[in-house]
Parts: structure tokens; sequence; C-alpha cells
């Protein structure tokens, strides 16, 4: 049985500080995908909300708040949440849902209104949270874990701060005419190591900032796609994986990793897994790729991703950058929309919005940072607390 | 005189010169865990686990480090004013199992290189009315002085 499943439609609300409610970025999003798509609110048999854990008890029954903001329809609903990956968990259930024939189309939403700054705990005295206990007794905030990563990637594969700009400097570059990105102003690499060191080695304009936004798809069976359209872009795979023990790169929001005494290492390491299981669903490769959407919370997590995702062997990422391989006109062309470099994260949103950039870009409608000619992209992000997530689309 | 605590209890020892970490061993397969882990072993092969409380080891080797130049949010109770410090992430061998903690006495990342040795400290966290609340911390370890 095949496990396609269509996009019908992709929608956006852009990326900014809007200082509005989450739930009107998603209302947009909703609609725009709706209008995409070629259908009404009415059709839509089963929604699916990405939760956000920042605004309250509406945040964390996002479905429900949606499915209420568009006009309470008696879809069936479902909400997610699973940190930076809660877009793919949400994607994971609507194409569950198609997949077993328990619905044919299906509304996905992810939207957040983000504070300014760090991202900091929810309240209380929580010692047992591993996201408390690392801000209170260590001072441990998002961008240490990028900065650890970062000048581990120097000390073992020789990559300099000039290297880490140059991804910035590309994916500025990439999001100057992506009507949705926050930032659309080109960046030099003086600019960027000008900027005040945040976590060393990695300056602010290294580290992504947050920001709100929204995105949406509608996602149907093919067969109903058959009846609406030609051609539909079609998601192969959804990787959710978690890791396999011990895990034993240390990630946020811990204070330590597993423990390798004991116990077998696992064939491949968390972050691998996570495009590798796609792969598999798919039966594709990374050699099939024309473009990647990958999760640059930093310049230099940008080029961990071209590794783990395999694109190119451990170590050579700074090459596949500095040859253009990874912007227009190279091999596989990352980040297309300009990225979190070019966005900042809106949790909820993200993993979403990295589906549809690949839907405008198999369409060939991503005016003015086309990838000429793709047929088939990946997206990779991953979610605190142990979540994998990668899309794999085609046409 | 105030009293000397933990800021959290059972993370580490409060033995002034030589603190320690405290965790939990797998008695069946070996596998260790920080925080202690006392409800089940989480080796999935890994059945009839029954966990002991073992203390850690006191020294291991720079995985990798990083720096706080700006002040991270509550819960964390920052010095007034702010001062930077580096973190470190610290591999123990015996354990398998890297740890992270602020980098003590203002020791910075200059003074830093992957690979080195580094040993376990307890400094002063903050302070109230009645209790100075201590934490862990990394030192580069005495006999890797030198050097650069």
């Amino acid at each position: 049985m095949s496990k396609d499943v269509a996009v019908l439609g992709v929608g956006m609300h852009p990326w900014g500080k809007w200082g509005q409610s989450f739930v009107g970025y998603g209302v947009k999003a909703a609609q725009d995908a709706l209008r995409d798509a070629g259908l009404r609110w009415r059709d839509i048999q089963f929604v699916a909300g990405g939760d956000t854990i920042r605004n309250g008890y509406p945040g964390f029954v996002a479905g429900a708040t949606f499915a209420q903001a568009l006009g309470w329809s008696g879809a069936k609903v479902s909400s997610s949440y699973g940190a930076c990956a809660t877009g793919a968990q949400a994607i994971g259930v609507a194409r569950a849902h198609i997949l077993a024939g328990l619905c044919d189309v299906a509304l996905v939403v992810g939207a957040d209104a983000a504070p300014k700054g760090f991202f900091a705990p929810t309240g209380g005295k929580r010692p047992d949270d591993p996201d408390w206990l690392r801000f209170h007794i260590q001072g441990i905030t998002n961008p240490t874990y990028f900065g650890l990563y970062a000048r581990r990637r120097m000390a073992v594969h020789g990559a300099t701060q000039r290297d880490f700009a140059a991804v910035k400097v590309k994916n500025a570059k990439h999001g100057l005419h992506n009507p949705n990105a926050r930032y659309r102003k080109e960046v030099s690499v003086e600019e960027v190591l000008g900027s005040a060191l945040v976590a060393d080695p990695l300056h602010l304009l290294d580290i992504c900032a947050t920001s709100d936004g929204g995105a949406a798809l509608v996602l149907s069976s093919m067969d109903f796609a058959h009846k609406h359209t030609t051609d539909p872009v079609k998601i192969a795979a959804v990787s959710t994986v978690t890791p396999i023990y011990p895990n034993t790169i240390i990630e946020m929001p811990n204070l330590s990793t597993d423990s390798k005494a004991g116990v077998d290492l696992p064939e491949l390491g968390f972050k691998e897994s996570i495009a590798h299981d796609a792969y598999e669903e798919a039966g594709l490769g990374p050699e099939d790729m024309n473009l990647a959407e990958v999760y640059d919370l930093s310049t230099a997590l940008e080029l961990d991703w071209y590794e783990q995702i395999g694109i190119c062997p451990p170590g050579d990422a700074e090459k596949l950058l500095r040859d253009g391989e990874t912007t227009f006109g190279g091999r596989i062309p990352v980040n297309p929309s300009g990225g979190l470099a070019s966005f900042g994260e809106a949790v909820p949103a993200q993993a979403i919005a990295q589906v549809c950039e690949l839907t405008w870009q198999l369409r060939g409608q991503a005016e003015g940072r086309q990838v000429e000619g793709a047929k088939a992209g990946v997206t990779v992000n991953q979610g605190l607390f142990g979540h994998g997530s990668s899309v794999i689309c085609t046409v | 005189m105030k009293a000397k605590v933990p800021a959290v209890d059972g993370l580490f020892t409060m033995d002034p010169a030589e603190p320690r970490l405290l965790g939990t061993k797998c008695r069946s397969c070996g596998t260790y865990f920080f925080p202690a882990e006392n409800t089940c072993c989480r080796n999935p092969d890994c059945d009839e686990g029954e966990l002991e409380e073992v203390r850690l080891s006191r020294t291991g080797t720079l995985w990798s480090y990083t720096s706080a130049n700006y002040q991270p949010p509550a819960p964390f109770v920052a010095k007034d004013p702010f001062e930077p410090f580096a973190i470190a992430a610290v591999e123990l061998e015996a354990e398998g199992i890297t740890i992270l903690g602020q980098v003590a006495d203002g020791i910075g990342v200059d003074a830093l290189e992957t690979g080195m040795p580094m040993e376990l400290v307890l400094r002063e966290l903050y302070q109230d009315q009645d209790h100075v609340y201590f934490t862990w911390n990394w030192k580069p370890a005495d006999d890797a002085a030198g050097g650069e």
C-alpha cells in the first residue's frame, strides 16, 4: 500500500513580532491553505493542531482552539506537542488518520506568539524537571548547547567562526525575497563577527531569534486529491523517531548524556537517525534530494545537519558550503526559504513551515528563491526531550 | 553563620575538598544515571536492573565548552551585576557520561581547550538570609596547570 498523502494546500502568516494572539496567525495560515487547496473549512474532516506552551490553556489544546476560531464544524480534532518538532507530530497524526482511512482530508495548523529573548522554563519550583534544573543550578540556556556543538565542531573538524558566519550570509541571501521571512536584509561575514558574542564561539547573528508566525497544510488521501487536482506534491515519509539508548551526545535541556558503560552504542546517533528513518520510509536517499530545509537554530548547527542528513561525509560540511553546493545553482540548496536565520523560530509552526517551503519549491512557485527543477526535498528538525522530525516530499 | 546547603538536594555531596556528584548505577547492566534514576533502569534491553546509589568520578575530560555572555533568565539567580561565565561539558571515562556545569572562579574560555583534564568543585550559587546555596562547577584539574 502506498504511504503517500497529498499536500493540497499550504499557507503561512508572515513571521515577525506582531504582538497579537497566536490564534489569529494560525487562522490566517489555515485560510490561506484552504484557499490554496480550493476547499472550504466545512470540507475538512480532521484538524491536527500543533500546541504552544507559552500562550495559556488555548495553546495546550491548539487543534480545538483553531477549530473554534474557524467556526465549530464538528470536525474531529487532535492537539500535539513535541517542542521544536511539534509540527511533525501534528503532520504525523493527520497523515496516519488519512492512511488508515479514518478521514479523506485534514487541516494541520501550528502558530506561536513568542516572548523576547531567551526561552525560559514555565514557572514554579520543579527540581525534577530537567528544563527547570538546568536554568536554576547552572544558568544553562538554549544557546549554551549551540555553543557547545559549535566549539566541538571547531575542535574535531577545524571549523572557524568565519565558516559559521558564511552560513548566515547564505541564508540571509536566500530569504531576501521570501514574503513570509522576518529578516530580509543581506548580512556580511564581518557583520556577523562584529555582533555581540552570546555563547562562545557564536555571535548574536549566528543564533536564530524567537518569532511570531503561523503555518498550515491541507493534506488528503491520493484518491481525494486526484478528484481535485493533478500532480499534487506528496508527502512520502514522516519521521518522528526518538533516540535509541544510549544517547551519548548532550542535548537540550539535559545536564548530562546517557551512559556508554555496559551497553552497546546504536548504529546511528540520534540526529543521524532522524532523516535516515524518513529516507527508509520513502525508499529514497540523500542523493535523490534536490533541496533541504534544516533547523538552523545556529549557523554551526546547519553544518552539522549537512552530515546528519547524509549530503556529505562527517567533516566535509564547510567545504560543501564554501563550494556553493548548498546555495542556488549548487548540488543541493539548503534552506532556500532563508531558514531560521531569516525567520526566527515560531516553535509549533516551524516544522509545518518547512513543508510549506518544500511544497512551493516542488510546484515551482518559490518566486525569487526557486530551486530549478526540484523533484524531491527533505526537512529535518529536532525537538528537545527526544523528538525527531523529518519529512520527505516528492512530486 | 549561614548554613551551607546544596541548591537542590540529592545531586552532589557537600564535601568541600573532594565533592562528588551522586548518581545511580544498574547492578545488572552496569549503566549509570545522573541525576540519579530511581524508578527503573533506562537501558531498554535490561529488564530486571536494580539501581544503587553511586558517587561519580571527580575528574574527566573536556568534551566541549562555551560561555554565557548574557544573563540567563529566572529560575537562575544571577549575581548583581551579572558576570559572564564559561560552561564546560566534561566526559567521565568510567561512567561514559558527559555532564555540564559552569566553570569555576571566573576562568574564561581562553583558558580552556577540548581534551584537557577537568575536576569537580563546589561553588556558591546564591545566598538568602539563612543559607548559602551551593552547586557544582568544573575547573581545569590541578595537574593541568601550565601549558597555555
